[in-house]
């Protein structure tokens, strides 16, 4: 409350100029007639119709969405049940290694888990034959592996906040430990979950590195594509799609505001 | 929330969970004789996931059967995910760094051959490890990982703490839209945001446009491809991970406590530095370890927005891997990051945590 | 005439000549549209322990805090020792507060919390430290210096923060429910303690509490407050015996209340006619006239219960006994009356009474017409 008058204000609306310039400039180019992208040309939505056109970008977004809703999944179910393993069950053996590889994903550079995962596929295929070759399976193994972390971060400390009596009226009432989970814990740490998946989901959208890793021929992700063209310099189509994805984002954002406002007015 | 009635009741399960099995295994035998018409790439997910659910299913009829906590189940299948997909990726890493560069599929040499006597000769050497050491190009790339980590984290620190103090201190409504404004480009590609600074960087990117047209400037200011782009670079794609821990402990500060102080004859300044500041400090090294963590790996910002001479380890070992193809090397440069980089952050983060609940 | 030195001839306030050490004058404090404080005067005496006692959101904390410095008046001034506190800040100002959630800094020891406010002063970290644990002897927590607040208990804490806001010696301390954390058998102990304290160091205290018995123990003069006006001002006795207002007879202790209309003037007693209790003999009140509608309160203890009619008196009433509860020194039963009004009364358990008057008796209730207190407002 104390640094009073201009400092903070100014400071502060500074930084979200900072934040924000990069991607007001990233839309308004998209919608230049020049080929250079920082020179205004006049409007126009040629880029637009190009980036359709493109179908090699196309392609690599379809395969990120697949990979992003698989791994997301896959993510959450595998740190939903690290969660409730690690806050619900006493000490039992092991749990000291699964907390350590819970955690540790969340401070392994991107490089280290990339080419790690890339040296385990190659060392299955040439022992045991599987998985033939690297692909979309593989991009979906790595991504929910690093994800999963997330999520589990996510449901651990809802779950730490959550009112055990819940769980034990529950058993009181005479439902066993599974009935329990499902009537009770996972409803109510649900929301968590929601935010969890969409984190994970998001993740592997953006992920270039563990892709470029372990990905194979004809499972090029959208930020792989994305990356080999702007290696080459900046490209009109790729602002075009940057405000493509700016525009979801915001709607689902405002979607999801509208959500939870509900969901607060229902409780 | 209601409770799920599809959820079978307790003396049902074991018949629905059969018929689940059947359908599961089914559909996985269906998709490995290829009686279902799927894109490969997509029929390969879709078996590992029945094959995991059959697993995990048949577990459970198995562990009923013998009479075994389930619990046990619980555990076993994040625990061994995490293994395979996680653990054993190190082993092979350790392996690989130790093996020798060969022109073959796949391009290392494998750990024992047999000789032409039938004898076991195991292929293992330091080699790769002495020319980490030998190679200045190395070490630099270490060092100035730390260094680049380092500044980008204090610059985001001395940026970010102003706007997560403004943010904590803003009345309700306006406090909530401006987290929001702070998280927002988060969802947003961070390949893209970091290629937007290609637009205002470059020589005739909006900065220098701006600077030109405004006579500030009469030559375009060189700012691509050097270190202060890969500053830049990081301060702006990390930021909202230095914001969001401080603004969380900041917003709990008790103002009484800053009332006392001020009670007690402390200027607002004095306050800051003897309540604010040291009471945020959990908050700052949070938010500086959520910086320098990515940071020091980084390979992204480096490629795109450093020069030729931006030395930056995660840059190295990815040029070792793509471009040399030379993946022992590559294997020791990423063991030697983690036992330089990896198991101290593990290390101090642990002792963080047991300091936590007082 | 010389007058002795006892303590009921230390009280200022009761000359109208003794200036004022603290002056409240027209003070009025709103936010947005709401009014927290509304045009209230009051002057505080040097080494006054003055109690600020309301319900929440009456106002008190909000007057505890302008006197602070941490809001700033709408409307009015706020004189401390002659001065006008208008343009000194929170950190200026020769006031320290003690805060009801204590507000000890956590990162430092109990110390360095003590000493925080001396070395803002420019003092050396020697003698501070001296200083702090002076006053920490004096709250008996010496053995607590190197601590951290969270080690401490909740008295403890509380007794840290007491010598923090103490260390300084301000001109006048500000108490926000000082004891308001604290079980009940520690803040009966603390109470005392408190006062002990006020005593030696001569400082003028002001305390805002909810608490009225913890009000009527501390304070010299008590100011009840509700809605941001303060009702009356007076001594703790003063505010129990002689209410000046229905709601403050009501707020202070238990009352029975009865509404009637003033019967025609009589010399020494006048009459007041109610519903509940006939006609009920009163001491005479000036400035009021036949008709006028008044209201009468009656303290529970000041009415006796008996079996059978008490003899000389006029002022009885019969009832019916339907509940009674047991508290030790003391039972309190409720009584309705023939027309159907409940009262509650008190009895003193002073004797170990052999049969007490129980569930279902018809008893005779009556009382002094000294006791009653006719209210006009």
């Amino acid at each position: 409350m104390n640094l009073r008058g201009y400092f903070l204000p100014v400071v502060a609306t500074l930084g979200f100029v900072f934040l924000y310039a990069p991607i007001v400039s990233l839309v308004v180019f998209s919608f230049n007639e020049s080929r250079l992208v920082t020179v205004w040309g006049g409007f126009s939505t040629r880029w637009y119709g190009e980036l359709l056109r493109d179908g090699q970008m196309l392609s690599a977004a379809w395969v990120s969405l697949k990979v992003a809703t698989l791994s997301a999944t896959l993510a959450t179910v595998i740190g939903t049940l690290a969660a409730f393993t690690l806050t619900r069950f006493a000490r039992f053996r092991g749990k000291l290694l699964l907390t350590g590889m819970v955690t540790a994903p969340l401070v392994m550079p991107e490089v280290i888990t990339g080419l790690s995962l890339l040296l385990l596929f190659v060392t299955m295929e040439n022992m045991l034959g599987w998985p033939a070759g690297r692909g979309l399976t593989t991009v979906v193994i790595a991504h929910a592996t690093f994800c999963a972390a997330y999520v589990t971060v996510i449901a651990q400390s809802r779950l730490r906040d959550m009112d055990e009596s819940l769980e034990e009226a529950a058993r009181d009432l005479g439902a066993g430990p599974v009935r329990v989970f499902f009537d009770i814990t996972l409803p109510v740490i649900t929301p968590a979950l929601i935010s969890g998946w969409l984190l994970a989901f998001t993740l592997s959208l953006d992920d270039l590195v563990v892709a470029s890793f372990v990905s194979g021929p004809g499972a090029s992700t959208l930020p792989m594509v994305i990356f080999s063209k702007v290696r080459l310099g900046v490209s009109p189509d790729v602002n075009a799609l940057a405000t493509i994805i700016i525009v979801i984002v915001a709607i689902a954002v405002t979607i999801a505001g509208l959500l939870l406002r509900r969901q607060h007015k229902k409780y | 929330m209601s409770a799920p009635d599809a959820v079978p009741s307790a003396s049902h399960a074991p018949l629905y969970r059969r018929l689940f099995l059947i359908a599961v295994v089914a559909l996985a035998l269906a998709l490995r004789f290829d009686l279902l018409t799927l894109e490969a790439q997509t029929a390969g997910t879709l078996t590992l996931i029945l094959w995991t659910t059959a697993l995990a299913l048949i577990a459970l009829e198995a562990s009923d059967a013998l009479g075994i906590s389930r619990r046990w189940l619980v555990i076993a299948l994040p625990m061994l995910w995490l293994f395979v997909f996680f653990l054993v990726p190190f082993l092979v890493l350790g392996r690989i760094s130790i093996a020798e560069s060969m022109i073959a599929r796949p391009p290392y040499s494998p750990l024992w051959e047999r000789g032409s006597d039938g004898s076991l000769e195991i292929i293992a050497s330091l080699d790769n490890y002495r020319f980490l050491l030998s190679d200045a190009l190395y070490r630099n790339a270490y060092l100035s990982s730390f260094r680049v980590a380092a500044i980008s984290t204090i610059f985001a620190l001395l940026i970010g703490y102003p706007l997560a103090y403004y943010i904590a201190r803003a009345p309700e409504p306006r406090r909530s839209i401006l987290l929001l404004l702070v998280i927002l480009p988060f969802w947003t590609s961070f390949l893209l945001r970091v290629y937007a600074w290609i637009g205002f960087l470059r020589r005739d990117g909006v900065i220098n446009n701006i600077l030109t047209w405004a006579g500030v400037i009469d030559e375009p200011l060189v700012m691509m491809q050097t270190d202060l782009a890969v500053y830049i670079g990081i301060v702006y794609t990390y930021l909202p991970f230095m914001i969001l821990p401080l603004y969380a402990n900041l917003v709990k500060l008790d103002g009484a406590l800053l009332e006392a102080a001020g009670d007690l004859g402390a200027s607002p300044m004095v306050t800051f530095l003897t309540i604010t500041l040291p009471l945020s400090l959990p908050g700052i090294v949070a938010g500086s370890m959520l910086v320098f963590i990515p940071a020091i790996g980084e390979y992204v910002i480096p490629a795109l927005l450093g020069g030729p001479d931006t030395l930056m380890i995660g840059r190295v070992l990815w040029d070792e891997f793509f471009a040399s193809r030379d993946w022992p090397v590559a294997s020791a440069v990423a063991i030697v990051m983690l036992v330089l980089v990896v198991l101290p952050i593990m290390w101090l983060q642990s002792v963080q945590n047991r300091e936590v609940p007082k | 005439m010389t007058t002795p030195a006892i303590a009921a001839d230390t009280r200022p306030w009761r000359d109208a000549d003794a200036p004022p050490f603290i002056s409240i004058r027209n003070i009025t404090k709103k936010f947005g549209d709401a009014t927290a404080v509304d045009d209230v005067s009051l002057d505080i005496y040097r080494g006054e322990l003055f109690c600020l006692l309301g319900g929440s959101g009456c106002g008190k904390s909000t007057l505890l805090r302008m006197l602070a410095g941490f809001e700033t008046p709408t409307k009015g001034q706020i004189l401390i020792d002659g001065q006008d506190m208008a343009t000194v800040s929170a950190d200026k100002r020769p006031t320290n507060m003690m805060f009801q959630s204590y507000a000890l800094f956590p990162h430092m020891s109990v110390e360095r919390n003590v000493a925080y406010g001396l070395l803002r002063e420019g003092m050396s970290k020697a003698e501070a430290r001296a200083r702090a644990l002076e006053m920490l002897q004096m709250v008996n927590l010496e053995a607590f210096a190197r601590r951290k607040p969270h080690q401490l208990s909740g008295g403890q804490r509380q007794r840290v923060a007491l010598a923090r806001a103490l260390v300084k010696k301000p001109k006048l301390l500000l108490l926000d429910e000082p004891l308001g954390a604290l079980d009940k058998k520690l803040r009966e102990k603390t109470q005392f303690e408190l006062i002990r304290i006020q005593e030696s160091l001569g400082v003028t205290f002001i305390v805002v509490t909810h608490d009225q018995d913890e009000a009527m123990t501390l304070a010299t003069r008590i100011g009840v407050m509700s809605d941001g006006v303060i009702q009356q001002v007076g001594e703790p006795r003063e505010i129990y015996e002689t209410p000046t207002s229905r709601f403050v007879a009501d707020f202070i202790g238990s009352v029975n209340m009865f509404e009637g209309t003033v019967g025609p003037a009589a010399p020494d007693l006048m009459r007041v006619e109610t519903a509940d209790l006939g006609a009920v003999a009163v001491p005479p009140v000036s400035g009021l006239t036949q008709g006028q509608t008044v209201y009468l309160a009656l303290r529970p203890e000041r009415i006796t219960l008996t079996r059978s009619a008490p003899e000389g008196r006029n002022d009885v009433v019969r009832g019916l006994v339907l509940d009674m509860g047991y508290v030790g020194h003391l039972s309190t039963y409720r009584v309705r009356l023939e027309n159907g009004r409940m009262i509650t009364v008190t009895q003193s358990n002073r004797l170990r009474d052999e049969d007490p008057i129980s569930w279902d008796e018809h008893i005779y209730a009556s009382w002094n017409p000294a006791a009653v207190r006719v209210l006009t407002q």
